[in-house]
């Protein structure tokens, strides 16, 4: 009996719930000690305003539904990525992790998930308040997502980084457009076939792989993204970042400020990075016995 | 420029007697120095520039004119006080600062009510009863924070960012000089901070007010001067923060300056706010909010609503009631206090409205302004209506910040929400419908950083204020307005 061929996998990029290759028909030869080990797209302008098209057009659906429903799409990611732990070690092993150290990040990213996805009916409570004005008025600030947020992922970090990313950000209703890793980006399209899986709405999350330096510029200038999360260890390309963001005045957040390790990343100032603060007034009656009370 | 005028004839039954304030009490100094260290100083400089009287044009003193090495010595004294004692002091020993500079203005409050309607042009009830109440209350509130920070960030330990550089305009003078200095002193910073060359005068009066609380020297550096001493504020090295209320213009330019630094910013930046009348609205109030939101302070407010959308079965009704209230309004002295629409600002900003109302009628809209007798010399605008407006039209997309409202109407709430939404700015928002649920689905979709519903132009320092999209980040006033002057990691 001859020998089975094994089946290889074919990695295209993420775009409302599709997985389409680039437009431009790019790609690039990931190798591993000179063994070609996989095609990756080499993702464009074009796709980019694609995702962000996509993204755009599903916030306003993800950012209506209940924080509970929201809540529970996350965890449902986090199931589906238990069930699929072997891919992601073989990836990662493949990509030149140490194998102890690659279950340690499928096991952190795991988690990572479920924590963040229980915050999602608890920043309000933790960070929203009742101002008691002088006037009378009824007066409260709640947080809401921002909207499209566009994430450069890490270099260096192939799942965990990029995790850590994404769900703090969609947690409050943000939908997303992100750069894969660019030397490690098998995970990140496996990821998205988990999310695929889940129960994610379409143009939540998006993911293009690519040259950097290329695409993330587009991002920054895009007048319609309203964030940016950073990973970026190159000082040029971050200053161009901030830079580009000026034009509408996007929010641009420094994640890789934060620490990877669960006892730092692990907290709610990340996903309030990702949010506004909106205050609401409104009348009270008054009548000689009324006062205000709120 | 044409008008169309259908007034009503009130036969003279609105004319007030006189109250005019007196400004007997009232002595401005020959000129204006410095605030650094404590101290009021010369500018090495040696250059001033007048300050005006917008309502007759009038000289009212002379105010110095910081250049780089100024603004060097007032960025200097500041750090040496956040690495000196003012760092070192514990957080309640710093509130009581801040709370004597409160009741200071409290004390000083008729003073300082006379002095910005005269240097600003704005009505002297506004002023008495808004700015300076406001701007007191503001270091009430903030000063109680100082000793409750770590309730504030649970889990955190949060620490002061340093030297804050911040750069005020001049539509609320000293109110604004209290939305900055309050919190960042209640955080543990120190504070440079530059008045709108227009309007210098109540910052340094509470130059003279800190230096009375004894506040340490070089806590707060008051620091005056044009666009250009701003730049050197915000491009100084050792500055760690740029908070500054102003044009999104400006602002995108700081943050273009500080792209490639650590500094932290916030920015309270322009608005072109949307002020929705749905048909089931009390009316009267409806359009008594609208007057208050486009008219109060000649306009010359971030949050105005600039831009009224009434639903049209109420269309004939809320424009006729809106033109019979426009008609009652008093033009003229900002310290008479029978006065609701007082002088605009400067001889550029009253310029720059007039553009936009030639561009209205150029671009086809209908222009309604109220009949009255403008004063002789200084800078008036009358209150301004525009009807027939389409959405592409400048005056209904661009700030004007003048007493200019662009009237447009729709049919549907979701029209409404679409059109109110559709611009870049995201300041703020009014609605006005007797209807609870409509109130809320408007407040929730509404994409600004404050909604007044069934009320508008309100401001209390516990409630935040601050924008959305291009209406800048950060906010100011209430538990949001700590996190902008602290490091919590």
């Amino acid at each position: 009996m001859s020998k089975r061929i094994k089946i290889l996998k074919t990695y295209k990029i993420f775009i409302d719930g599709k997985f389409p290759r680039t437009e431009s028909g790019r790609y690039t030869q990931l190798k591993k000690d000179n063994i070609p080990i996989a095609n990756v797209c080499l993702s464009s302008k074009k796709d980019i305003k694609n995702a962000v098209l996509f993204a755009r057009n599903a916030f306003e659906s993800w950012s209506n539904k209940s924080a509970y429903n929201r809540s529970q799409v996350l965890y449902r990611i986090a199931e589906m990525l238990e069930g699929n732990k072997n891919q992601f070690l073989e990836e990662l092993i493949l990509q030149g992790v140490d194998p102890k150290k690659a279950i340690l990040e499928i096991d952190q990213s795991i988690d990572r998930i479920i924590y963040f996805a229980g915050w999602a009916d608890k920043i309000n409570p933790i960070f929203g308040s009742v101002n008691p004005v002088a006037s009378s008025h009824f007066n409260f600030t709640i947080l809401e997502p921002m909207g499209v947020v566009a994430i450069v992922a890490p270099d260096d970090s192939s799942l965990l980084r990029l995790i850590s990313s994404i769900i703090p950000v969609i947690v409050s209703g943000n939908t997303t457009v992100s750069i894969a890793s660019e030397k490690l980006p098998l995970c990140a399209i496996s990821l998205a076939e988990v999310i695929s899986n889940s129960d994610v709405p379409n143009g939540v999350v998006n993911i293009v792989t690519g040259e950097k330096e290329e695409l993330a510029p587009h991002l920054a200038q895009h007048m319609d993204v309203n964030a940016l999360g950073l990973n970026l260890e190159n000082k040029v390309l971050k200053d161009k970042m901030f830079f580009e963001a000026t034009n509408n005045l996007k929010r641009v957040v420094d994640i890789s400020q934060y620490n990877i390790q669960e006892s730092e990343f692990e907290a709610p100032y990340i996903v309030k990075n990702f949010m506004e603060a909106k205050t609401t007034w409104h009348p009270i009656e008054k009548d000689f016995t009324s006062s205000n009370n709120y | 420029m044409s008008s169309k005028i259908k007034s009503l004839k009130y036969n003279g039954k609105w004319d007030f007697s006189p109250s005019i304030e007196s400004i007997e009490d009232i002595s401005l100094k020959k000129e204006y120095q410095l605030f650094i260290n404590g101290q009021f100083q010369k500018p090495i400089s040696k250059k001033y520039f007048p300050s005006i009287n917008p309502s007759n044009e009038q000289q009212l003193t002379k105010i110095a004119h910081a250049e780089s090495k100024d603004v060097d010595l007032a960025v200097n004294s500041a750090r040496n006080a956040f690495n000196g004692h003012w760092g070192k002091l514990p957080a309640k020993e710093r509130a009581k600062y801040i709370y004597r500079i409160a009741r200071i203005i409290q004390e000083k409050s008729k003073e300082l009510a006379i002095v910005e309607t005269l240097d600003g042009g704005k009505p002297i009830r506004e002023s008495r009863d808004i700015d300076i109440p406001l701007a007191a209350a503001h270091f009430f509130y903030y000063a109680g924070w100082a000793d409750k920070l770590q309730y504030a960030f649970p889990n955190r330990t949060p620490k002061p960012l340093g030297v804050v550089g911040q750069i005020i305009p001049w539509n609320f003078p000293l109110m604004m000089a209290a939305w900055k200095i309050a919190p960042a002193l209640a955080t543990g910073n120190t504070v440079v901070l530059k008045p709108a060359e227009t309007t210098s005068i109540t910052a340094l009066i509470l130059a003279e007010i800190i230096q009375q609380a004894e506040l340490p020297p070089g806590v707060v550096n008051i620091i005056t001067g044009d666009g250009s001493t701003g730049e050197l504020i915000v491009n100084h090295p050792d500055v760690n923060k740029i908070a500054f209320t102003g044009s999104t213009k400006v602002g995108k330019s700081i943050m273009q300056s500080i792209s490639s630094t650590t500094k932290r910013s916030t920015m309270e930046l322009g608005g072109k706010a949307a002020n929705i009348i749905f048909e089931d609205a009390p009316v009267d109030q409806a359009v008594e909010g609208v007057i208050n939101g486009i008219y109060f302070n000649q306009g010359h407010v971030c949050c105005a609503g600039s831009r009224l959308f009434v639903q049209e079965s109420v269309y004939e009704l809320v424009l006729r009631k809106l033109k019979d209230r426009m008609q009652s309004l008093v033009v003229g002295n900002p310290l008479d206090k029978n006065t609701d629409i007082g002088a605009i600002n400067s001889k550029e900003q009253l310029s720059t409205i007039n553009k936009y109302i030639d561009l209205g009628v150029k671009e086809g809209a209908d222009i309604f302004q109220l009949n009255c007798e403008l004063p002789n010399g200084g800078y008036w605008c009358p209150p301004t209506l525009f009807t027939n407006v389409s959405q592409s039209h400048s005056i209904a997309n661009e700030e004007i910040f003048g007493p200019v409202l662009a009237v447009q109407t729709f049919r549907t709430t979701q029209e409404v929400i679409n059109k109110a939404n559709n611009t870049p700015f995201g300041l703020s928002a009014g609605v006005w419908t007797d209807k609870g649920s409509k109130a809320f689905n408007l407040a929730s979709k509404l994409k600004a950083g404050v909604i007044w519903a069934n009320t508008y132009n309100k401001f209390d320092p516990t409630s935040p204020f601050g924008g959305y999209k291009e209406s800048g980040h950060g906010r100011e006033g209430g538990l949001h307005g700590l996190s902008p002057y602290l490091n919590l990691e």
